[in-house]
């Protein structure tokens, strides 16, 4: 069934196939004036019959058949014989129909229908399907039905998998086969079956595959499984909390707008014009449920009763890894306050797949509120001079960087020994880019599972060797291993505090802010940010990045540079919106506005999507503009820019200056130039 | 042959062409003869059909053996005549060649073995099978004579050592799937390598090669084992390629004892016809079918399709002189056994009719001429088989009934210079009663006691003798707690002589039955005979426009699953 090439049809076919189609034309024709008259004589219901000899696919034949065999169940005497009779002449015309065409989607759907009339034997249905896989072992539609049938059955699912077994062992080439053993697996390992507990049972499964793998790793089919147990070894049912801000231990300063003068060191600052400060949890999986009762706070920081947390980036989301709420605190009042979180406390937390959050964690941390001296100065922040060598040896950043899950876990150690026997089982696999990737991504994956501080991080040159090594083999999915080999790399930066320091500097003219400099590192991609939690100022320049993706857990970031980059639109910030705090923002010299449509992104809003444009002010007063800048419109009137960087972009120009300049009334600064009567 | 009953006189006494003896590569060339139109009278002195290809009872086979063996020369019963002189034609007798040495049959459980002794289809020439993609198949095809014989397949291979162990042989993808004995690392490189035969094999079909992979000019060349060193495959896997699926004889590491070394090209070419056999039948297992009766059925297949095409058959009927013309010394035909005198343009001889050495001096040079193919040389190569037959109780490998078996060279004991090749037949074939089995075994050798020996030691790897104490009662030995080997019953040795055919212009002489596992070569020398003797006329042409519009559906070969 697979693998056969296509022939261009003879003069004689061609005409047999024309020949067919009158007469189909002509049954059709009839059969359709039956099916409207509502026909059910036994000639009218032979009449479909041919025709569906001839084309299992007309889908309306078989309902009509449905109506008819109901039409004739309610006028016939309830006796079994003659009902069976009916039906059975119904599995008689699916199957060979199912000769004739054994992907016919209609046949199938009709045999499940007759079936759910209380109909043949499922003995008969699964011989008939052994049949039929005979022929076509990885059709879809007989591996369906075979589920459909088992269903129906009290056949043991251990059996079903005996099954996918002989089925592999006669032809591992068989996605169907491997997909229904992952189904079957899943389903048995969740009851907790007998001889079905992970820890033995999906080990076991590896030393299965991969038997598939080394004999031909050119066949996809086996690595699709192997990708499939790597998901059931590396994920942890349960939610557990990555990280949070402020984390456990830490203390912050508090202050109100502006900078604070004379205080030294304090990369623990944060200043805020609203009188509060955002409170972040990082999920290792998206979460809902989180609210004031499921996450308590206990503190002397008064109004923060029924606090309201909100999934980031969508608010209208339910499920989310990043929940924020802001905690309230009134700036006038130098003192110092303890404040105690409790998170999952009561049941409610629960992730998208239905696993309850049910390991209960408590962090402490302590706010000292400031006093704000006086207005910010509403300078130019400038990202080449004023900064200072941050001090590797300052003991300050382990506190603010909460590595790792917060809560153990307690059946790590099989999933441990699973990745670190795969590792060294795909060592060995010569050169092949499929093979590659899954040592990377195993590599990857014991990473994020090593605790010990020894040996953590000893693998990422490797893993980013591979990664460059598949850049340089498989230029078709250049981007991907781009992207991957970005991700391992801020894994790395970001896996130690030591890593983390070489990439911190301190900005003067800012109180000496902590500035995180990722800057020319060819990154295509964001990740790590759980670990990055508290950073203020961020310069992501001269980079690959296509978009801003995955910032929006960052919210205490004020200052982003991210000039010299790939970004292709407004629309490629749109996760800017979400972080509030944001005030400086360089996005010279990238692609914006060079293409009409962002084609790199997988989701592109349009004009369309967004129905309450141009109903603002500025949407009345240019209604022209805001059309032909939507997608600037949108990022830009959300965020509280004091000062912008555009220069050295298509769309830059003295009309677009103007027009940035209305929807950001409080715009300081432009392409280096103050505005003007400000 | 004196005793024989009174037969009544052939009619007619003239033919195109006489055949003397059913062996495979005689049958063959009857039904190709006969199916181009020639007129055929094929003869055989014994009464059973195939030669040295039969398939016999216990006893047949023990006096077959017995008869045909080396034994002191016979006793002259009366003093070689010269040449007779009586008519118009020279007269000159004929003699038996022994093919056979070292015959040893012993029986050690021969109560049962005489209540069965009927349900035995035993074949002389094991062990032998067909490969599906062989060209004896195509031929059986091609002929008809598929109508005669049904197949089954040989459930498995294994490769065995010293130890006793017997692994599979991964011979398919699934199979090396499947394997639990090879690494992970090996599965990957012995499929590479499969995958390069095969994309080889594809490029040479199909001339549009610019993507697929094509061993070199230079590699083809160069011995084969070379080519698999060089291709990285550890000793394990280049064992298993070269003696459990190219069906190679000679240690191929060691050039000093090897007699033939394989070239890439061949190598390749054994290889593509094990590929090519597994899935050729969509019922057959593996590469490996085996006629259910026994071999001796295939020569018979051919028999009786040369018996429709017109050919007359004479068995126990054995031919005691060659009839030259007296003027020109050329062939005119043959004395019967019964004195009938019959003439024919051409004659076809067994490899075991010669002519007596004392005869030779009497005739003239032109007479020595027609009949200097049967005229025994003086062997160059001293190359032998030795064979072994055992009937055993239970089976080498339990759950497997028809399993090939290989013991590479040195696989069993240091001097080892052959692989030896073990075929186990059951029940299912119909060749020996139930819970019983057959087995084959044979390897080449220069003398008996070093073919002996090495058949010995795989005998005694794989069967032990019935314990003389524990005769009657079973239940003690099935106690034992040693792994269960079968137990043997009755065991045959013997070592048979290599004979090369040899095509004159009147006479030719068939060869004897070779050392190989499968018919090709055999088949190959009827062929080129047909060639040399019927000229371009083609091969069973009539058959192949009839029959195989009718067989097309199950491509001819009956294979029960």
């Amino acid at each position: 069934m697979h693998g056969r090439p296509r022939n261009a049809s003879k003069p004689e076919e061609e005409a047999a196939s024309a020949a067919k189609a009158v007469q189909l034309r002509s049954l059709q024709s009839q059969f359709m004036t039956n099916h409207h008259d509502k026909i059910y004589t036994n000639e009218a219901i032979e009449l479909s019959t041919k025709l569906l000899e001839i084309n299992p696919e007309a889908y309306t034949a078989w309902n009509y058949r449905k109506l008819a065999v109901e039409d004739r169940l309610a006028r016939i005497e309830p006796d079994p014989n003659l009902v069976s009779a009916i039906l059975d002449e119904e599995l008689r015309v699916v199957e060979s129909a199912l000769r004739q065409n054994f992907k016919s989607y209609g046949a199938w759907h009709h045999r499940k229908w007759v079936l759910s009339k209380g109909h043949s034997s499922v003995g008969n249905e699964l011989r008939l399907l052994e049949k039929f896989q005979k022929l076509d072992s990885r059709n879809f539609h007989a591996w369906n039905y075979r589920r459909f049938v088992v269903e129906l059955t009290n056949r043991s699912e251990q059996d079903e998998l005996q099954y996918t077994d002989d089925m592999i062992n006669n032809n591992f080439s068989n996605y169907s086969a491997w997909h229904n053993r992952s189904v079957l697996l899943s389903s048995l390992l969740a009851q907790n079956a007998d001889g079905f507990m992970p820890n033995i049972k999906i080990p076991e499964e590896y030393d299965f595959v991969h038997s598939a793998i080394f004999t031909e790793p050119d066949d996809q089919s086996g690595w699709f499984y192997h990708l499939w147990l790597l998901d059931q070894t590396l994920n942890v049912e349960t939610p557990l909390l990555t990280s949070s801000w402020p984390s456990h231990g830490s203390s912050i300063i508090l202050s109100g707008a502006g900078c604070l003068s004379g205080s030294s060191s304090m990369f623990t600052t944060f200043c805020s014009e609203s009188g509060s400060f955002p409170l972040i949890l990082y999920f290792d999986q998206a979460v809902g449920g989180v609210s004031s009762s499921t996450v308590t706070i206990d503190s002397e920081l008064k109004g923060n009763e029924g606090l309201v947390w909100e999934p980031i980036p969508n608010k209208n989301s339910q499920v989310s890894c990043v929940w924020v709420a802001r905690l309230k605190y009134v700036s006038s009042d130098p003192c110092e306050y303890k404040v105690k979180i409790r998170v999952g406390n009561s049941p409610g937390i629960v992730s998208s797949r239905g696993y309850n959050f049910n390991a209960p964690y408590e962090f402490v941390f302590t706010a000292h509120v400031h006093d704000t001296v006086e207005d910010s100065q509403e300078g130019i922040v400038s990202w080449t001079d004023g900064f200072d060598i941050w001090d590797a040896k300052s003991k300050d950043l382990n506190s603010l960087v909460t590595l790792d899950r917060l809560n153990a876990e307690m059946d790590f150690k099989w999933r441990q020994e699973a990745i670190d026997s795969e590792v060294e089982c795909f060592g060995i696999l010569p050169d092949s880019k499929i093979g590659k990737l899954t040592l990377a991504r195993l590599l990857m994956a014991r990473e994020a599972m090593v605790s010990d501080d020894a040996v953590k991080g000893v693998h990422y040159e490797e893993i980013l060797q591979l990664y460059n090594d598949l850049m340089a083999l498989d230029s078709s999915h250049y981007q991907y291993y781009k992207d991957e080999h970005s991700k391992a790399f801020l894994h790395k930066v970001t896996s130690s505090s030591e890593s983390l320091s070489r990439h911190l500097l301190r900005y003067r003219d800012m109180n000496n802010l902590v500035c995180l400099r990722l800057n020319n590192l060819s990154l295509s991609r964001i990740a790590s940010v759980e670990k990055l939690l508290f950073v203020q100022m961020l310069d992501l320049s001269h980079n690959e990045l296509h978009s801003t993706e995955g910032l929006e857990a960052m919210q205490l970031l004020s200052c982003l540079n991210l000039s010299h980059n790939r970004i292709r639109s407004f629309s490629a910030l749109d996760s800017l919106r979400h972080v509030k705090q944001l005030k400086v923002l360089d996005v010279s010299h990238n692609h914006i506005g060079k293409h009409s449509v962002d084609t790199t992104r997988y989701l592109c809003s349009s004009p369309l999507s967004n129905s309450e444009l141009g109903q603002d002010d500025v949407g009345k007063q240019n209604p022209g503009l805001v059309t032909k800048y939507w997608d600037a419109y949108c990022v830009l009137r959300d965020l509280n820019l004091k000062q912008l960087d555009i220069a050295g972009n298509e769309i830059a120009g003295e009309e677009f200056s103007s027009f940035v300049l209305q929807v950001v009334p409080k715009l300081v600064w432009l392409d280096g130039q103050k505005k003007l009567g400000n | 042959m004196i005793d024989l009953p009174p037969y009544p006189p052939l009619d007619p006494s003239n033919y195109d062409l006489i055949v003397v003896g059913t062996g495979v590569s005689e049958s063959v060339f009857a039904a190709a003869a006969s199916s181009s139109g020639s007129s055929v009278l094929h003869l055989d002195p014994n009464p059973f059909y195939g030669s040295h290809f039969a398939s016999l009872s216990l006893p047949d086979l023990t006096s077959f053996l017995h008869s045909n063996s080396v034994s002191p020369p016979p006793p002259p019963s009366s003093p070689p005549l010269p040449p007779s002189n009586n008519h118009d034609f020279i007269s000159v007798d004929l003699v038996n060649r022994s093919l056979y040495s070292s015959v040893e049959i012993s029986s050690f459980e021969s109560e049962i073995l005489e209540e069965h002794s009927r349900r035995f289809n035993v074949d002389l020439c094991g062990p032998r099978v067909v490969f599906c993609a062989d060209e004896s198949i195509n031929l059986m095809l091609k002929s008809g004579a598929n109508n005669y014989v049904e197949f089954k397949s040989i459930d498995a291979s294994f490769v065995g050592d010293s130890s006793g162990e017997l692994r599979n042989v991964p011979d398919s993808r699934a199979a090396i799937f499947k394997d639990k004995s090879l690494t992970l690392l090996e599965k990957n490189q012995l499929m590479k390598f499969f995958k390069l035969v095969q994309s080889h094999l594809a490029s040479s079909t199909e001339n549009d090669d610019t993507t697929t992979v094509k061993i070199s000019e230079e590699d083809m060349e160069s011995p084969f084992v070379d080519f698999l060193t060089k291709m990285r495959l550890p000793p394990k896997i280049k064992s298993i390629i070269l003696y459990a699926i190219a069906m190679l004889d000679y240690d191929q590491d060691n050039t000093e004892t090897c007699r033939h070394l394989l070239k890439t090209k061949e190598g390749i070419d054994r290889l593509a016809l094990y590929i090519t056999s597994v899935g050729r039948f969509s019922n057959a297992l593996g590469a490996l079918i085996y006629p259910i009766y026994g071999q001796g059925e295939l020569p018979q297949a051919f028999c009786r399709r040369a018996a429709v095409k017109g050919c007359i058959y004479v068995l126990r009927m054995p031919i005691t002189a060659l009839l030259l013309d007296k003027e020109t010394g050329g062939y005119k035909g043959v004395k019967l056994a019964t004195g009938q005198e019959i003439f024919s343009q051409k004659l076809i001889l067994d490899p075991c009719v010669t002519i007596g050495l004392e005869s030779l001096s009497s005739l003239t040079d032109q007479e020595n001429e027609t009949i200097s193919v049967l005229v025994p040389k003086a062997l160059i190569n001293k190359e032998k088989v030795a064979r072994g037959i055992c009937v055993i109780r239970g089976s080498v490998k339990a759950d497997v009934s028809n399993a090939l078996i290989v013991y590479p060279p040195k696989s069993l004991f240091p001097e080892q210079l052959t692989a030896i090749r073990v075929l186990q037949l059951g029940s299912g074939l119909a060749v020996c009663p139930a819970d019983m089995h057959v087995l084959y075994l044979s390897t080449l050798c220069d003398n008996d006691d070093q073919g002996i020996k090495a058949l010995l030691s795989a005998m005694s790897n794989l069967v032990r003798l019935p314990d003389p104490k524990n005769q009657q009662s079973d239940s003690v030995v099935e106690n034992d707690t040693c792994e269960a080997k079968p137990i043997l019953l009755w065991r045959a040795l013997y070592v048979q002589q290599l004979v090369k055919g040899e095509f004159g212009g009147t006479i030719s002489s068939m060869p004897s039955p070779d050392g190989n596992l499968n018919y090709n070569e055999i088949v190959e020398s009827a062929l080129k005979l047909y060639e040399q003797l019927m000229g371009s006329e083609e091969l069973f042409k009539e058959e192949t426009s009839v029959e195989n519009t009718t067989e097309e559906n199950d491509d001819g070969v009956d294979i029960e699953d």
